[in-house]
């Protein structure tokens, strides 16, 4: 009962923290930083997601913009192509009510992520006979498959992209509310997931497979599974920033996308949650403040990558996590640095 | 028929680049288990060396106005081939030494100063507007100066290293790399496409059946069959070679035998390079496609998948991967479905590997217990 | 019937015989040692018990089920547990998480409710909090339940995978040369371990190790490999009396 009621608290409480951050932000923040602050929520789920099949179950998938796209265009496409047509039979789905745009999104959520799930599956397969490289290999190369299969299929639009898809999460508060919800339902399952003794499963497939079997974690199902829950993530971040910029092309979702979230996995360190959200906006914000220096910005970004990659090879915080704790830490380590004379 | 010996010969063409190309990727793989993901780029810096080989730095003469000088180009040509060649295998060496060394041996003092010097450039450029009216020179000399004060940050971070094993992270520092060649690359080169004006005498054979041969195309096929010869009479007698077939069999072993490792995996770089460099020039001088900083990306993944295909660290099944992939996108392309001609490598790839997960000449080693 | 039987088992890796036409059997509440030069196949016979190798011939019965084609996990399932001779054990991980895993077995609750973290999956984590704990005390390791694995003193590590193993709660423990490296005081006190576990948890073990004294001091049945073949069975005094073993351990012709 106790449970229950704790329960209630967080969820509710978590919901009205959103939507009060959400009404603030959409009110005070200039357009453009709020435009940078959606998009590092959707880089922050796909960090989030892809940390699930990367660092925590430890399965070298590193073509994440693959599910992101089919996330996005089927969810695109049940709104652009499919709702019309629905709501003929439900007048339910009316858009512009409330209560049609919400339903209509609800749907496009559930079909984008199972959508992805679905692509999740087919990837998720070659990781059970592949290992390491070869396994990245394959991903990346599914991740173009899919990008080219949609760049051919004219219904969505091929290489011009898809337009004119109804802003069913407006572009303020509700906007955020929604994105950064999908963050937080992204934390709550890693968090779940680590702190678990079923979740420790996956962990022990990162560690050691085979030990992991012979201590009778069925590994194939936990491959399939994270792969699973990650993709299907990825899609819904997918839905909402189509549904948000209204306009998906199939560039947006290229080998470029799929390194930038691989990169903010292993930047964040393999499996800290934080650490991947962290560098989700560090990748994301960073590269938009940096405009002013144009052709330089790609030339100083890849050699900090590099820097980085050479200076602190486990990540920011490896497997840790950022926590009070570490604060605590590191507020004593000064503390006592100070003593010293 | 002809439509398909056409397609054939274009194919192996195409194949004998992407297995020239391929056969670094799978030399580096299997000395260093790594996928040096930057070899592409390697392969656009060898086309860009061809490119200003024969449009400025070597005295080519225009074909159209002076058709006697067809002798001395092809002379030239050779030239321009080594030069493209040497200065391919120098930045193998090079990406080695300052990226993947590190990963392996951790970051010394040498590497922090060259990372601290490379991150000073395009911060000076940054402030390029300030001083534009001082001349090259200056810049030249505050990139230096800012990239010497970059140095002691550099050397900051790299104050604790821990020697990560993740692969991933290697994948990532490779790609990084890559990115920086390719960023760097448009820096330098601009983002415009480059043509070569013909400056080789080109002839059409045709062979009984109406097929047709260019003469470039044969160029380019022998070549390509020579440099790979020349490799495998390097791997298989020559002491480096041996030593480089010591290290990817077990490299700690190869250590303890006292073979100088870095010295090895520096030397297989510089071949791989020399490689990608040769098949980035003659691509640059014989095909008249469109060189940009970028275009090295697709044929280097193609080349990629083309090793794992023949199974990565086996130097035949890079060569008949590479001819498998250029035949397979050849007949994509010229058949209904050419729009999907980039998507057809890598469904190769995983059907093959679906089937066989080493690869079609890779020997599946598994995990002992 | 017996719990553990092996039928003619052959596995060979290209031209060698690793494990060649083995019947063996092992009944239950036995304590079996499997003894053998190095190379003999004694690892490789694990590896087919537990399903990490499929045998080349014949077939492994256990409990009277036939266990071809089963994944590891399967077999684990079914109650056979084993140690590695590499240790391998989850390195980043605690002690306490490295049973854990192993525990996950016996759980009720299913992975969704552990997602969304229900109520009934807290009560079966503390359940399984307990069980997990219960095996690393048995080992003696309830000091270093939080270090991480790879942080352990190597004797730890050893008897860390024998705690995560008892943590499937098997019928059948392996093990692998649980007792390498160690000095003999330390392998004295192992086999006294190892001898509690076995009737504490119920277990029957089957047990590889290489030094003679301790084989013969706590095993009640021996079996004897020799590339790849078995050449002797019996209690200790009939193995340490035996000419062919005597010559397998010194490297003599047989006769
Ligand atoms: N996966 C494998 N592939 C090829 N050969 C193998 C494989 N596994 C084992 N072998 C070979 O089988 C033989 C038996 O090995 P095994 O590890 O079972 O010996 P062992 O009795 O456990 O020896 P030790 O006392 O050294 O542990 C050895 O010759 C080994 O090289
Ligand atoms: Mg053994």
């Amino acid at each position: 009962m106790r449970w229950l009621a704790l329960r209630t608290v967080t969820v509710v409480g978590c919901i009205a923290a959103l939507a009060v951050v959400s009404k603030l932000l959409s009110a005070n923040l200039d357009t453009y930083v709020f435009l940078v602050v959606i998009q590092c929520g959707v880089a922050m789920t796909l960090a989030g997601s892809l940390n699930l099949i990367n660092g925590i179950t430890g399965q070298f998938s590193i073509g994440h913009a693959g599910f992101y796209a089919v996330g996005a265009y089927v969810g695109a496409a049940w709104t652009v192509l499919w709702q019309p047509i629905a709501v003929r039979y439900l007048p339910l789905l009316h858009l512009g009510t409330p209560l049609g745009d919400t339903l209509t999104l609800l749907i496009a959520i559930v079909v984008g992520a199972a959508a992805a799930a679905v692509a999740g599956v087919v990837v998720g397969l070659p990781s059970l006979r592949l290992r390491g490289d070869y396994l990245a290999i394959v991903t990346l190369g599914f991740g173009e498959v899919i990008r080219v299969v949609i760049l051919n299929i004219d219904a969505v639009g091929g290489a011009r992209g898809l337009t004119g898809i109804p802003t069913l999460v407006g572009s303020g508060d509700l906007a955020f509310f929604w994105v950064f919800g999908l963050v937080v339902a992204v934390v709550a399952l890693s968090r779940n997931l680590m702190r678990t003794t079923r979740g420790l499963t996956w962990l022990a497939v990162r560690e050691d497979e085979i030990a992991a079997d012979a201590m009778g974690v069925d590994t194939t199902r936990v491959k399939v599974t994270a792969f699973v829950v990650g993709s299907a993530f990825a899609g819904v971040a997918g839905v909402l920033y189509a549904h948000y910029f209204t306009s998906i092309s199939p560039d947006v979702f290229g080998m470029d996308m799929s390194i930038i979230i691989t990169t903010m996995v292993v930047l964040g360190g393999t499996g800290s949650v934080s650490g991947s959200l962290l560098a989700a906006i560090v990748l994301t914000a960073l590269p938009e403040f940096l405009r002013f220096m144009q052709d330089y910005r790609m030339v100083i970004f890849s050699t900090m990558l590099v820097v980085v990659m050479l200076t602190r090879p486990q990540g920011m915080f490896g497997h840790g996590e950022i926590s009070f704790a570490t604060f605590r830490r590191l507020l004593g380590r000064r503390r006592a640095g100070g003593a010293k004379p | 028929m002809q439509q398909i010996a056409q397609q054939l010969i274009y194919g192996i063409q195409l194949g004998s680049l992407y297995a020239l190309i391929a056969l670094g990727y799978t030399m580096v793989y299997g000395v260093l288990r790594l996928i040096n993901f930057a070899h592409g780029d390697v392969y656009m810096v060898g086309a860009f060396v061809g490119f200003y080989a024969c449009t400025r730095w070597l005295p080519f003469k225009d074909l159209a106005a002076h058709p006697e000088a067809a002798g001395a180009n092809i002379a030239l040509a050779v030239v321009a081939l080594l030069l493209a060649m040497a200065i391919c295998s120098a930045m193998g060496v090079l990406i080695e030494r300052f990226a993947y060394r590190p990963l392996r041996n951790g970051l010394q003092k040498a590497d922090a100063h060259f990372w601290g010097l490379v991150l000073g450039f395009p911060i000076t450029g940054l402030f390029m507007p300030v001083f534009s009216g001082w001349g090259p020179l200056v810049a030249v000399a505050v990139g230096m100066g800012v990239g010497f004060a970059m140095r002691p940050l550099v050397a900051w971070l790299a104050r604790r290293v821990k020697l990560s094993e993740s692969r991933l992270n290697a994948l990532i520092t490779a790609i990084g790399v890559s990115l920086l060649l390719e960023n760097g690359g448009l820096l330098v080169f601009g983002a415009n496409p480059n043509f070569i004006p013909n400056i080789l005498p080109e002839h059409t054979y045709t062979l009984p059946g109406g097929v047709m041969v260019g003469s470039s195309q044969l160029t380019i096929l022998g070549v390509s069959v020579f440099l790979m010869l020349a490799l495998r009479y390097i791997v298989m007698y020559t002491r480096p070679g041996k030593a480089m077939r010591a290290i990817s069999h077990d490299i700690e072993a190869a250590k303890l035998m006292g073979i100088d490792t870095d010295r090895v995996i520096a030397f297989t770089f510089a071949l791989g390079g020399a490689l990608a460099g040769a098949g980035g020039a003659m691509v640059a001088a014989l095909t008249h496609v469109k060189i940009t900083p970028l275009f090295g990306l697709l044929p280097g993944l193609k080349a990629f998948v083309a090793a794992v295909l023949g199974g990565a660290g086996s130097l035949p099944g890079a060569m008949v991967g590479g001819l498998l992939m250029g035949s397979a996108e050849s007949f994509v392309a010229g058949s209904s479905l050419s729009m999907f001609r980039d998507a057809i490598a890598f469904c190769v790839l995983i059907i093959i590997l679906l089937v066989r997960p080493a690869g079609l000449m890779g020997r599946h080693v598994p995990e002992k217990v | 019937m017996s719990l553990l039987e092996l039928r003619g088992v052959t596995r060979r890796f290209g031209g060698l015989a690793a494990v060649s036409d083995i019947t063996a059997h092992v009944d239950t509440g036995e304590l079996v040692g499997l003894i053998g030069p190095n190379g003999a196949g004694k690892t490789t016979l694990f590896n087919l018990l537990t399903g990490v190798y499929a045998p080349s011939e014949g077939a492994v019965l256990f409990d009277g089920k036939d266990t071809r084609g089963l994944r590891p996990c399967r077999i684990a399932a079914l109650g056979i547990a084993r140690t590695f001779q590499n240790i391998r054990l989850f390195r980043e991980l605690t002690a306490l998480q490295n049973v854990k895993v192993a525990v996950n077995l016996r759980a009720r609750s299913s992975l969704f409710s552990a997602m969304v973290d229900t109520m009934a999956q807290r009560a079966d984590d503390a359940r399984l909090d307990g069980l997990a704990r219960e095996c690393l005390t048995a080992m003696g390791l309830e000091q270093v339940a939080d270090t991480r694995s790879c942080d352990l003193p190597y004797g730890l590590q050893r008897r860390l995978e024998i705690s995560r193993a008892l943590a499937t709660r098997p019928r059948l423990l392996l093990l692998d040369e649980p007792a390498a490296g160690m000095n003999p005081f330390e392998k004295q006190d192992l086999m006294q371990l190892i001898r509690t576990i076995q009737t504490t948890f119920d277990v029957t073990v089957l047990l590889i190790e290489h030094d003679m004294k301790v084989v013969m001091g706590i095993c009640e049945r021996i079996y004897v490999l020799d590339y790849g073949q078995l050449i002797a069975e019996g209690a200790p005094a009939e193995i340490r009396a035996n000419p062919k073993v005597i010559a397998a351990y010194l490297g003599e012709e047989t006769d």
